[in-house]
């Protein structure tokens, strides 16, 4: 008999552990207690999960106090009152699982699993392909980066294919710093091989032997699942010399950050993996030409790279068959902040923000109305409700002066101040900033110390127009999205929220 | 618990071993710098010059990567370390209370520790628990939707 609890760092944070141990401690030893990761169902966790004939039957969320009670009504054989076949609960049901299709069923550092589950079939699939069909694959299916720039994955690897040096890296971008984004951590907690997979065809297809996998120095658990990963994907020959007898050698490090955010922007992650402060560099050249150690460099992120093994193994055109527009296949999506129904879902571009706010996220976790959203992490807009309508699609929230970014979003109820967020907004980038560029450095500065003003009633209209001016500025003369973007929060604040600035 | 694990090694002797530990590592100045700060808790002042003759960078560069990066400090912390996530999805659901309770609770402010030397109470931005905050990290643990009362536990344990 299987007991499945998540050993996910947010199912960890409210007890997980506590609850498998106790299950462990009474249940005796015919229950095999297996550790997954999380359905992304994060209002629900810890949540148990109980093999049956019919299924896995879901309890949650299960306090460690409750389990007790739980295991007395029959939960080993799912007859407790619970939350029924965890496949069939509404929130799992309109989902398209294909990226995240394995996470939160199973172990993941089981190899047996993970090929059981579909594993390796992308990196198989690729092996018997030349490099330039792969790229040629990727770029078919419509991928493009979900780190929040959306730039086409298949173009970058044919750039660096068609580049010629004597190495090549492939580097992962897992520096996911947005608030409200937490995907890549339960991808790299959850199923580790399919990243490791992922990077392996990457490094195939333009020729690379060497990754790295740049980890924030915030996600212990994922540094530590990741490093075992890879140690059991050695062991097999998944990584390594002469992978899965191909001929082909790839190796993959893990490095871990240490604190700085604007290490998430690819140069300054470049700089970060060669031992240097984390400053930004100028482009181009393009990493694709010179990046790490000077090298032709793909930088890609964990979703993106992990988006690949279903690719190779399923097809282009089914991918492409999913979405809306140029934004094509699924996305994975992140309700966070004060929402009643928080995790992940995983579902094709063209949900709207409403869907996904209301429908999947229940509203506010407060129960008052929602006022803003902010989409994109720290970067991303400010939207009111009156904008639940757009469609999430690269170029539909583009022409609303807002982005998709890496597919978060945090939820405020009719309790914030706007002109709040928007300071920090521009704490945030002052905090940040690399310090390279003036606009970014000094313009945040001066950008609290505007808003302050506003907010003091200090000349508002001049100061509202002087603030305009800033953003201006910061927008057209930052080296990167740092200070270029950081307008975006503020002046979507001020543009839906001119209330809260005294307009 | 208010025994303190004496450091077998000096400042000196601890660089030299991380950095040898890397050798052959391109670019290892960081995981060096973590392997350092992982035995001596922070990142000793006096480790500077013998990475920069190790690894054969000026000391101005290291002493340059040490103070970019929020997470290496320069003196020893508490034995606990204790982070408020102050991003906006943690602000959304009482993040800002949480840390003016935390500083009332503790006496100190962001980087700086308890008379005791038990706690230090920093600030972080994004743990990537976005859906259950708001969070906190004890050490490497992340705990969710941490009100004040469960903040007073949590400090309870660590100290």
């Amino acid at each position: 008999m299987k007991v499945y609890v998540p050993r996910d760092s947010a199912a960890r944070s409210v007890g997980a552990d506590e609850v498998a141990e106790r299950i462990a401690a009474i249940a005796g030893p015919g229950v095999e207690i297996v550790r997954t990761g999380s359905r992304g169902m994060l209002w629900l966790e810890p949540l148990v999960e109980v093999e049956t004939a019919a299924g896995r039957v879901g309890y949650g969320p299960v306090a460690p106090e409750e389990v007790d009670g739980l295991l007395a009504a029959g939960l080993l054989d799912g007859t407790a009152a619970g939350l029924g076949l965890v496949e069939e609960l509404p929130w799992m049901r309109r989902q398209q699982r294909l990226t995240f299709e394995r996470v939160g069923i199973i172990d993941p550092l089981s190899v047996d699993d993970y090929e059981l589950h579909g594993g390796m079939a992308g990196l198989r699939a690729a092996l018997t392909r030349t490099p330039a069909e792969v790229v040629e694959e990727v770029t078919a299916s419509g991928l493009r980066g979900r780190g929040g720039a959306g730039f086409p994955t298949g173009i970058k690897w044919k750039t660096v294919l068609g580049a010629v040096a004597d190495e090549k890296f492939i580097c992962c971008n897992a520096d996911e710093g947005d608030s409200g984004t937490f995907a890549d951590r339960m991808l790299m907690e959850g199923d580790p091989f399919t990243l490791i997979e992922g990077m392996v065809i990457a490094g195939y297809a333009v020729g690379a032997t060497e990754g790295y996998i740049y980890v924030r120095s915030e996600y212990p658990d994922a540094v530590a699942t990741l490093e075992a990963a890879l140690e059991l994907a050695w062991g097999n020959a998944w990584l390594g010399e002469n992978i899965l007898g191909s001929g082909y050698s790839f190796d993959i490090t893990v490095r871990v950050g240490a604190g700085a955010y604007i290490c998430g922007e690819e140069t300054s992650m470049l700089e970060s993996l060669e031992g240097k402060r984390g400053t930004v560099r100028a482009k181009p050249p393009i990493p694709a030409f010179e990046g790490l150690f000077g090298k032709p460099t793909v930088v890609n992120n964990v979703l993106s790279l992990g988006s690949v093994p279903w690719i190779m193994a399923r097809g282009a055109a089914e991918y492409a068959a999913l979405g809306v527009g140029r934004s094509r296949g699924t996305s994975v999506f992140q309700l966070g902040g004060n929402i009643a129904r928080g995790g992940i879902l995983e579902t094709a571009f063209g949900i709207t923000l409403g869907e996904l706010v209301d429908d999947f996220g229940g509203g506010a976790a407060s129960g008052r109305p929602v006022r803003a959203v902010q989409v994109g992490g720290p970067l991303g807009a400010y939207l009111p409700a009156s904008q639940f309508e757009l469609p999430m699609d690269y170029e539909a929230f583009a022409a609303a002066g807002a982005m998709l970014g890496h597919g978060g979003i945090v939820v405020f109820d009719d309790t914030v101040d706007m002109s709040a967020m928007a300071r920090f907004a521009m704490e945030f980038c002052a905090e940040e900033s690399c310090g390279k560029c003036t606009p970014c450095r000094v313009g945040a500065v001066r950008g609290v110390e505007t808003i302050d003003r506003i907010r003091a009633g200090q000349d508002r209209k001049l100061n509202l127009v002087l603030l305009d001016d800033l953003c201006d500025l910061m927008t057209d003369g930052s080296l990167c999205a740092m200070g270029g973007l950081t307008p975006m929060p503020v002046r979507s604040a001020v543009k839906h929220f001119g209330e809260d600035f005294g307009e | 618990m208010t025994s303190v694990s004496p450091h077998v090694r000096s400042p000196k002797e601890c660089a030299l071993a991380a950095a040898r530990a890397h050798d052959g590592e391109r670019g290892a100045l960081l995981p060096i710098l973590h392997d350092i700060q992982a035995e001596l808790g922070y990142v000793d002042p006096e480790v500077v010059p013998v990475l920069a003759d190790a690894l054969n960078l000026s000391i101005a560069e290291v002493h340059g990567v040490v103070t970019f990066y929020r997470d290496f400090r320069s003196t020893p912390p508490g034995r606990t370390t204790v982070r408020i996530c102050r991003a906006e999805a943690c602000q959304s659901v009482g993040a800002e209370a949480l840390v003016e309770h935390a500083k009332a609770a503790l006496g100190v402010g962001f980087g700086e520790t308890t008379a005791d030397g038990a706690v230090t109470l920093d600030e972080v931005f994004c743990l990537g628990n976005c859906a259950l905050g708001p969070a906190v990290q004890v050490g490497d643990r992340l705990h969710g939707r941490v009100a004040p009362a469960r903040f007073d536990a949590l400090l309870g344990d660590a100290r």
